[in-house]
């Protein structure tokens, strides 16, 4: 099973449900190309629901890294929503969790954005 | 693939596209040998990034190149051993991915989650034909790995 994504645009937020597989190879490229597409059309704040996501490898963890510095580059913010507990124990072991700024609660990972804008 | 009660050892093609079914029975010989649910993801996983570091880094992605597997169930252990036809690695080379300089490095956490998941890693040169890497882990061992 491929990944598949899902964009929708809450306030100034592009929140991305993703599912399936974040690995090397089609997961990776994927994710990699929606960020870059995000960013070139003027996103600012990409949310990452990872909810459905039913694996991730550690090139996959690598695309997230990625992700979050390119949009951190760009003067955005990336965050990540619904870690499933595969994929939070994986940060944790790789000392990732701490990197990331991690919600479990859409409503307010959209505000903290909003916060962090009108800083 | 070739069966006997205690080994399960397979070829495949140097293809991604094989990974997922060698994922299905890693986790099946895992369940097989005794591991409980959590460890059997752990597994999975190190075969997992095994397979690939033999497919794309060992084998460059050629599809006229192989992988041999073989998991082998013991009385106390299973032992994996994933064999690519590349020019090999030094494991010490890869760069620490905890440490602060490294954090947000894209790549260089495969084999770390192979050694945190696994309770032995070795890496052979097999002379002229490839590397062959060895995972073993432990029926009631102490690696929690998270």
């Amino acid at each position: 099973m491929s990944m598949k994504s899902t964009l929708r645009q809450v306030d100034s937020v592009i929140v991305v449900d993703l599912s399936g597989r974040i690995t090397l190879g089609e997961g990776c490229t994927q994710l990699r190309e929606l960020v870059r597409e995000q960013l070139g059309k003027g996103t600012k704040f990409v949310l990452l629901n990872l909810a459905d996501v039913t694996y991730i490898d550690s090139s996959g963890i690598g695309e997230l890294v990625s992700a979050f510095t390119t949009v951190s580059n760009q003067g955005g913010q990336l965050k990540l929503l619904n870690l499933t507990k595969k994929v939070h124990d994986l940060l944790q072991i790789t000392k990732l969790y701490t990197v990331f700024d991690v919600h479990d609660d859409e409503a307010k990972a959209i505000s903290s954005f909003e916060k962090a804008a009108g800083a | 693939m070739t069966t006997e009660s205690n080994i399960v050892e397979m070829t495949l093609e140097s293809d991604l596209n094989r990974v997922e079914m060698v994922e299905e029975i890693a986790r099946r010989v895992s369940a097989t040998a005794g591991f409980d649910e959590d460890d059997q993801h752990k597994i999975e996983m190190a075969v997992h990034e095994s397979v690939i570091n033999a497919i794309w880094h060992g084998n460059k992605n050629d599809p006229s190149k192989q992988v041999w597997l073989r998991f082998q169930i013991f009385d106390d252990r299973l032992e994996i051993r994933v064999r690519d036809q590349g020019i090999g690695f030094d494991p010490s080379s890869v760069a620490n991915p905890l440490k602060e300089e490294n954090l947000l490095n894209v790549s260089g956490r495969g084999i770390f989650l192979i050694r945190t998941f696994m309770d032995e890693y070795r890496v052979k040169k097999l002379e002229g034909q490839g590397t062959e890497v060895t995972l073993v882990k432990r029926l009631n061992s102490n690696n929690s790995g998270q």
